[in-house]
């Protein structure tokens, strides 16, 4: 399905500048793919930047191209919603790495016109905000009034508030950490060698031919959906109850709801996203730790950042980015003095929470943007 | 919405510039006062229905416990330090009010005064353990598990060798004197300081 993907057309600028990256390595030019929501004003003020998730896109607050569901946060972004699209010009960019129209391992190569695949240098979260940088310089959105994001999006707020504590007045983390844990590289890493296993996969290079590594994609995607759901969650609307049978098989069809909701989420999955982007990016994730450049002292990362207003928020059933990190973050502004705000919120829906209907999210997102809700 | 009494001594003993952190800061009411007057409020506030209320209403709120979190902040992070009516629910007040100022050279610490006569009263003649306005919660269930009267404080701190700069005490709504604090004040407010 990889190939239909790619060749959807989206809202991007390709700007003709060098990208240096993390690695050493640099991007010639890069092309960001994006959706912008309200009115921009005239002192360029009213700028939030939405940074969205792993397997996010910037069809924010829009239906998906491919599958045609509405916008992945669209109970959160729109006119009269907590970031209210009246007030704020809202910014979605595709993250540099991925599938939906950003520079990534699908982009031809400029001199041979093939798609790069793993030729694509490997990149930082870091480096995903660069390019962001570059998209608002384009745009001429000199300060941003905030950035908000979930998950990975949490990480590029927090790269955002270290790298570029100027350009921002505010950042809002929502289930997310300042560092990708031993368990967290553990379950991308299940899901890169399922990937790298799929005889389809080619190295890489399966985007000429007929066969993509779509098993392979749809095994990583059921090993991470299962991360990003609670026990209590998963017992709640499967338990162990039977798929469409009154009696077990005997055998190794989906023989539970549950089996047959993480195929069906598996293979739903390869219909939208590109195997080589999730490897990008999982990587990405992976090397992130704001602590790293400054001897594992996190206060370190945020010494420069003491005027930006973060806001963090965590959820109690959220196990795999879990409240402790948030915390670890909480405590290091705090050391620098910086104005910050936390909360655990209750939620019964574990990492993907900060998706779905919790009220008081609503209301801190609003507050922290700067208006009631 | 007029301030409770108590914190509006506060906030009228609070100079416009100052940052300050108020531990156990419920829904932020004190703090909006603070931030209309320019002062730079935070705060702490352990339970996370009142940190929502808080931070929807654009403060800069914490969840976390006293008896644990002050730990995280930085010496002299903050001009003042607030403490109202949460020093009888801690776990150990006299390191609560160390580690206030530890943070702040200054701190509001404000508690309901177990030594007024009513309460004296109530166990004198009732034998129980009272319950009034401002401790309206019976002993079973009370989140108040330090009970202390004005004279205790001021013993505390003497024994520490902390300062008071100021006090202030409470019958309902009204002040009443110094002198008469230990009986008549329901609520007692002090400024204390390092020496």
């Amino acid at each position: 399905m990889a190939s239909l993907l790619h060749q959807i057309q989206h809202h991007s600028v390709t700007i003709a500048a060098s990208l240096p990256l993390d690695s050493g390595q640099s991007l010639p030019a890069v092309t960001i793919a994006y959706q912008s929501y309200g009115a921009l004003n005239a002192a360029k003020s009213n700028a939030v930047l939405i940074c969205h998730a792993l397997t996010g896109d910037q069809y924010v607050a829009s239906d998906h191209p491919a599958t045609g569901k509405p916008g992945w946060w669209a109970r959160m972004v729109g006119p009269g919603k907590p970031i209210d699209t009246d007030r704020f010009h809202v910014i979605c960019a595709n993250v540099l790495g991925s599938c939906m129209g950003s520079s990534g391992p699908a982009t031809p190569d400029a001199a041979t016109g093939t798609p790069l695949g793993m030729a694509f240098p490997v990149i930082t979260i870091a480096d995903m905000v660069r390019a962001q940088a570059m998209l608002l310089d384009h745009l001429g959105i000199a300060r941003l009034h905030a950035v908000v994001g979930g998950s990975m999006g949490g990480m590029q707020a927090l790269a955002w508030a270290t790298s570029y504590p100027k350009r921002l007045a505010s950042a809002v983390v929502i289930a997310s950490a300042a560092r990708h844990s031993a368990q967290n590289i553990a379950f991308h890493e299940v899901g890169r060698q399922a990937i790298m296993a799929d005889p389809d996969w080619q190295d890489g290079q399966y985007y000429g031919s007929a066969r993509a590594p779509t098993k392979g994609l749809a095994v990583a995607r059921m090993a991470a959906h299962i991360t990003y759901l609670s026990e209590e969650g998963l017992t709640e609307k499967f338990g162990r109850r039977l798929q469409a049978r009154d009696i077990k098989s005997f055998g190794f069809d989906a023989d539970f709801q549950v089996e047959s909701y993480l195929r069906h989420q598996g293979l739903a999955f390869t219909d939208r996203f590109d195997a080589n982007a999730y490897l990008y990016i999982t990587r990405a994730m992976d090397y992130f730790d704001l602590a790293d450049p400054h001897d594992g002292r996190l206060s370190g990362a945020f010494t420069a950042a003491k005027d930006v207003r973060f806001t963090l928020v965590s959820f109690d059933t959220d196990w795999l980015y879990p409240t402790a990190e948030s915390r670890r973050v909480v405590q290091a502004l705090q050391s620098v003095g910086a104005s910050a705000s936390f909360v655990e919120l209750s939620a019964p829906f574990g990492h993907d929470s900060f998706l779905l209907d919790v009220p008081a999210l609503d209301r801190i997102v609003a507050g922290a943007l700067g208006g009631g809700f | 919405m007029a301030l409770r009494p108590d914190l509006a001594i506060i906030a009228g003993a609070v100079p416009a510039g100052a940052r300050v952190l108020d531990v156990g800061c419920g829904d932020g009411e004190l703090m909006a006062a603070l931030k209309d007057q320019g002062v730079d409020a935070r705060g702490l506030e352990i339970d996370p229905a009142n940190v929502t209320a808080a931070i929807a209403r654009g403060q800069s709120v914490v969840q976390g416990d006293a008896n644990r979190d002050l730990a995280d902040y930085p010496g002299d992070a903050f001009d003042y330090a607030i403490l109202s009516q949460t020093l009888q629910t801690t776990e150990r007040p006299d390191r609560v009010v160390d580690e206030l100022l530890r943070i702040a050279p200054r701190a509001f610490v404000s508690f309901p005064n177990f030594a007024h006569w009513r309460i004296r009263l109530a166990l004198l003649w009732g034998g129980r353990m009272p319950v009034t306005r401002l401790l309206p919660v019976a002993w079973y269930e009370t989140p108040n598990i330090h009970h202390v009267t004005v004279s205790d404080f001021r013993d505390l701190l003497r024994a520490k060798g902390v300062g008071v700069e100021a006090a202030w005490y409470l019958s309902g709504d009204k002040p009443t004197s110094d002198a008469a604090a230990t009986w008549r004040a329901e609520h007692a407010i002090f400024l204390i300081s390092r020496r």
